[in-house]
């Protein structure tokens, strides 16, 4: 059954979302600490398991596969809906505040990436 | 016209589908007949709808760009953090935990370090704008983290309105940079492997911003960016008004 993939995606949304918030108050943070990311944790964890074979195998799981392969379309509405006019009307300061801090950022990925990789294939190689 | 706009209101959801549909049917046509699918067609349709949320923006002076619009009521729904989470959550379909694990490490390293980094630009280019008060600097910079960091930093320090607002802005412009920019400059930072992609969410933190970006680049590394993403903003809040005000405050 389709429904059992798409309620087990909810299910483990929402006990993320859950741990996120809990979290959130522990810390003192107004703010989900990685619902999300824990969210898919737990997708993860179920899709890997033989417990959960029911629910992610054959029918169930294409009801998964559906929501993931919504995703582009989901993100394009995003796009759709951001508030560009005020990213834009906030003047020079914030337009380079951000593009520094992109810049920035984006050069860093390979100099953190190194970090996990030189752990383990990297020096057998050498 | 009162007949459209009935059902067009009374069907936001549905429409909101067909509309997004048709845009990407679109934008996958022109990928491949004007670039030869040298740009991918989904950032051709992330762009197209940057645009059109721009231009939604400036008719109806709402902050939820074409979703304002009473006919594409139904793109606040469909692009909204209920259903944005919901998908993410669902490419996770499939990830190998191996993959997980192998960048564990740097995944963690690079929240931290992507927090600290766009924070401290943020704060630098406020310095170079004349802002010398630590509320006023610490806010602008939690913008550079993301557009509710810094809200939410500003907030808890009391910083002015203003200040807030020119936060957000900064917060948006890195968004939207990074979903346009990332297809730009993934093969320069080598960002094709689960493990770089972890690196980038956590380093950009942005999550629409990552989620666009890497759904323009690679769909098969949006859940290993979105993970690390997630936690991005959660860990910006913990340390914008704490250490990072109390450092702020100690060199001003």
């Amino acid at each position: 059954m389709i429904v059992y993939g798409v309620a087990l995606l909810s299910a483990c949304l929402i006990l993320g979302m859950l741990l996120g918030e809990v979290l959130g108050v522990a810390l003192g943070v107004e703010a989900n600490v990685g619902g999300v990311g824990i969210a898919m944790l737990f997708l993860v964890l179920a899709s890997n398991s033989d417990r959960f074979k029911a629910l992610v195998d054959g029918a169930s799981g294409t009801g998964i596969q559906f929501w993931s392969a919504m995703y582009i379309p989901i993100v394009v509405a995003m796009a759709a809906r951001q508030n560009v006019v005020a990213a834009f009307e906030g003047g020079m300061l914030a337009v380079v505040a951000g593009v520094a801090a992109v810049v920035v950022s984006f050069a860093l990925v390979p100099l953190i990436a190194k970090i996990g990789n030189s752990e383990t294939p990297s020096e057998e190689n050498q | 016209m009162e007949i459209l706009e009935t059902v067009f209101v009374r069907n936001s959801l549905v429409v909101a589908f067909a509309v997004v549909g048709l845009t990407i049917w679109i934008s996958y046509f022109l990928a491949d007949k004007l670039t030869k699918g040298r740009i991918h067609g989904s950032a051709i349709a992330i762009a197209l709808g940057l645009l059109a949320a721009y231009f939604g923006g400036k008719a109806t002076g709402g902050s939820t760009g074409v979703a304002d619009l009473t006919l594409l009521g139904g793109i606040g729904l469909m692009g909204g953090g209920m259903m944005r989470d919901f998908a993410i959550v669902a490419t996770a379909f499939g990830v190998k935990l191996s993959e997980l694990k192998k960048a564990g490490l740097a995944g963690v390293v690079s929240i931290f370090a992507g927090v600290v980094v766009s924070f401290v630009v943020g704060a630098a280019v406020a310095v170079l704008y004349g802002y010398t008060d630590p509320v006023a600097v610490t806010t602008i910079g939690a913008g550079a983290v993301t557009y509710i960091v810094g809200p939410v930093t500003g907030s808890a320090l009391g910083a002015d309105s203003d200040i807030i607002a020119l936060s957000v802005a900064a917060g948006l412009i890195k968004s939207i940079l990074v979903m346009i920019g990332t297809p730009l400059v993934a093969k320069t930072i080598g960002l094709n492997n689960p493990q770089s992609a972890m690196v980038f969410g956590g380093l950009m933190g942005t999550t629409s911003g990552v989620a666009a970006g890497l759904a323009a680049t690679d769909p098969k590394l949006v859940p290993y960016g979105a993970m690390t993403a997630t936690f991005y903003t959660g860990v910006g809040c913990l340390l914008g008004p704490s250490i990072l005000f109390m450092i702020v405050n100690a060199i001003l």
